[in-house]
């Protein structure tokens, strides 16, 4: 072959290679699974309704065997108070269990604190859970895979294979997790799992009498809650970390973490 | 299943007092056994570097102090897991880090590393040891009427001699090299070791005390200047034991006694191999302090400096809460007292074991400073929380989690150092030239 007759053959493969080739797309896997329209839990909780009765923490607590009287909690309730000089005052006392009955804030060691109506500029209540993030840090850092993500984007820990170790703990920007007191190992909101993938609600919405916490499809444009998602002005908690939340709050606070 | 009991009592409450807002969940979960995990693992790394400056860099002086301190290592290095296990919830399934490891958790390759080092560690110490195994075989094999000890002891030799009996030139020639190859590939891996348990903090991006790129860095500094405190405290302590055996003729302490006869162990000797053993690895402690604190400083200055969020919070703890235990108790008492003690001229031998018990003091400091004072501030940056250590035990639980697990863990490597000194003995002076 003449050195010409090569670098023709050779120009003619690689653009029609490139040619040809340019038509397929490579795809990650994840890729194709992120495309999936199907199926994605996510959870919308409109601040603007809760009134702190505590219902949500008391029907989580029964529904998946916490002991009502341990003082952890899958789901717990926070009160905000801000006054006229500018303080903050927050306190969720049993995670909001009894509701918030008394006015004055449990503020633990520094004792209780009664704050005068007439300074209270504004006050509220936020119910907090687990947020079953995307990328969530807790399945990052359990060393044996004892928490793991559903396709469907829950955030699930195996009882069977946890070691107890609490680096996941650590790892949560969001205090969503504990030591549960019986089983000794790692805790956290389901989404009640065993619930919503039957077709139920999860047991704090369904107690909630409101209507502040909703469970919902975000990858279905006629679910309520992704309605919400895509038409309200919703916030997210703590985004600075990275962790691509999947609980949405209506009415957010910059105070709230 | 919902249980109706008095009070129930869930893992991190009854040492945690909590002050303002502090989110329903948080406790502090990480105890005195984790301060205790990077303490001890520290102690093993430092402990190993030390050997390795005589092994590798053939730093003469060294030389005694380095044969100890490599044992001495290895008993440590078993105590290094013990905290881990100790505060497990499930520590049954501890195993599971080994036999299912999730990777991209840093707590997963904590096996890998681990048995790593272990190996290395155990081979170096085996390289140094042949020539004495297979004496020691040969002297006990020759002896006719041997007491029940004796013979325990001559089955572990055999089993330890791994049937290698060669003892001529050329094969010592060839241990003494594989030594030397060892020690250089345990210094990173030691590093490796630390600077791990330091990557387990520091990549914790929840916690805005821990998260820090330093943190690994600071970790390797502060090992191996409690290594090397450990060393000269605990190498003091047991000269001092070794002169008032040898004074005494208690030859159950002085295993070479034992095997080269009481002569070989004199006391005058001992006094000034002593001597100069430790004043010279109190140089190495000061260069390696610099550097620790150095990075400290540098850390604190820096959030100090860029104040970011969490920084409102974290100066609460630094400058209020946790003052006494920071400024005075780590970098006073553990940081300049000794680092003066060691820089003002005529150093004596019970000062610089001072002046060490001291530094290992400060970085015990450092540790719980670094763990329970980085679970001192709610994530919500509203509240704070204090770690009670509990004294008197009630349960398993704050036995584990309180001063009688850290006794424990403080206890057992002079109990297994006892022991292993007994078949390796991290005294023995080697006349010949290569060690």
């Amino acid at each position: 072959m003449k050195r010409r007759d090569f670098l023709k053959s050779t120009a003619v493969f690689v653009s029609g290679a490139t040619l040809s080739l340019s038509a397929l797309e490579i795809l990650e896997p994840g890729e194709v699974l992120a495309a999936n329209p199907d199926l994605r839990w996510g959870f919308l909780v409109d601040t603007y309704k809760c009134v702190g009765c505590g219902f949500c923490v008391k029907a989580c607590k029964i529904e998946n065997e916490i002991p009502l009287d341990a003082k952890v909690t899958r789901t717990w309730v926070e009160r905000y108070v801000m006054t006229k000089e500018g303080k903050i005052w927050i306190d969720s006392p049993m995670g909001g269990l009894n509701g918030f009955t008394s006015k004055e804030m449990d503020e633990n060691a520094a004792g209780m604190e009664k704050i005068a109506d007439g300074d209270i500029t504004k006050a509220f209540f936020v119910p907090k859970l687990c947020n079953h993030c995307s990328n969530p840090p807790c399945v990052q850092v359990c060393p044996v895979g004892a928490t793991y993500q559903t396709a469907d984007g829950v955030v699930l820990v195996d009882r069977t294979w946890c070691i107890g170790c609490g680096y996941c703990i650590m790892g949560c920007p969001y205090g969503a997790r504990f030591f549960h007191p019986v089983v000794h190992t790692a805790d956290k909101c389901t989404f009640c799992y065993h619930r919503i993938t039957k077709g139920g609600n999860t047991a704090c919405a369904q107690a909630c009498p409101f209507g502040a916490r909703r469970i919902g499809n975000l990858r279905d444009p006629r679910d309520p809650v992704a309605k919400a998602v895509l038409n309200q002005r919703v916030g997210i908690l703590r985004e600075e970390f990275g962790t691509n939340p999947n609980a949405y709050y209506i009415g957010l606070d910059k105070e709230v973490r | 299943m919902v249980e109706h009991v008095a009070h129930m009592l869930v893992h991190g409450e009854a040492w945690t007092v909590k002050d303002l807002f502090v989110l329903p969940n948080e406790y502090v979960y990480w105890s005195i056994q984790i301060v205790l995990y990077p303490y001890m693992t520290g102690l093993v790394a430092g402990a190993f570097v030390l050997s390795s400056l005589y092994h590798v860099f053939g730093v003469e002086k060294l030389k005694n102090i380095a044969r100890f301190a490599l044992v001495f290592s290895f008993a440590l290095l078993p105590v290094a897991m013990m905290p881990l296990l100790l505060h497990l919830q499930q520590p049954f399934r501890g195993i599971h880090v080994l036999m299912t490891p999730h990777f991209t958790s840093a707590i997963s390759a904590f096996g890998i590393v681990f048995l790593t080092y272990a190996f290395i560690v155990g081979t170096e110490i085996w390289f140094v040891y042949r020539k004495f195994i297979v004496e020691s075989l040969m002297r006990l094999e020759s002896t006719t009427n041997r007491s029940a000890g004796e013979g325990l002891l001559l089955l572990i030799y055999k089993l330890l001699s791994l049937g290698a009996r060669d003892i001529s030139d050329e094969a010592l020639e060839a241990d003494h090299k594989a030594c030397k190859f060892m020690a250089a590939l345990g210094i990173p891996v030691a590093c490796f070791l630390h600077g791990y348990a330091g990557f387990i903090f520091g990549s914790v991006k929840a916690n805005a005390l821990w998260m820090t790129p330093l943190m690994p860095v600071i970790f390797i500094m502060s090992a191996v200047v409690s290594g090397i405190a450990l060393c000269i405290v605990s190498y003091y302590l047991f000269m001092e034991l070794r002169k008032w055996a040898a004074k005494r003729g208690k030859n159950f302490f002085l295993p070479d006694a034992v095997a080269h006869g009481s002569a070989a162990v004199n006391y005058e000797h001992l006094r000034s191999v002593q001597d100069h053993e430790v004043k010279m690895t109190s140089k190495y402690l000061l260069i390696f302090m610099t550097l620790a604190l150095t990075l400290e400083m540098l850390d604190m200055i820096f959030r100090g400096y860029t104040a970011v969020r969490s920084w409102d919070a974290l100066r609460q703890v630094i400058y209020h809460k946790d003052f006494a235990k920071i400024f005075i108790m780590q970098y006073g008492i553990g940081n300049v007292l000794p680092f003066i003690m060691l820089l003002v001229p005529g150093v004596t031998v019970r000062r610089a074991a001072l002046a060490s018990v001291l530094v290992l003091f400060g970085v015990f400091m450092m540790r719980w400073n670094v763990v329970i004072g980085g679970q001192a501030f709610s994530l919500s940056f509203k509240g704070f929380m204090d770690y009670v250590m509990p004294i008197i035990p009630h349960d398993m639980e704050t036995f584990k989690e309180g001063l009688g697990g850290a006794l424990l863990v403080g206890v057992t490597p002079f109990i297994i150092f006892y022991f292993i000194n007994m078949i390796f003995p991290a005294f023995m002076e080697d006349k010949s030239p290569n060690h």
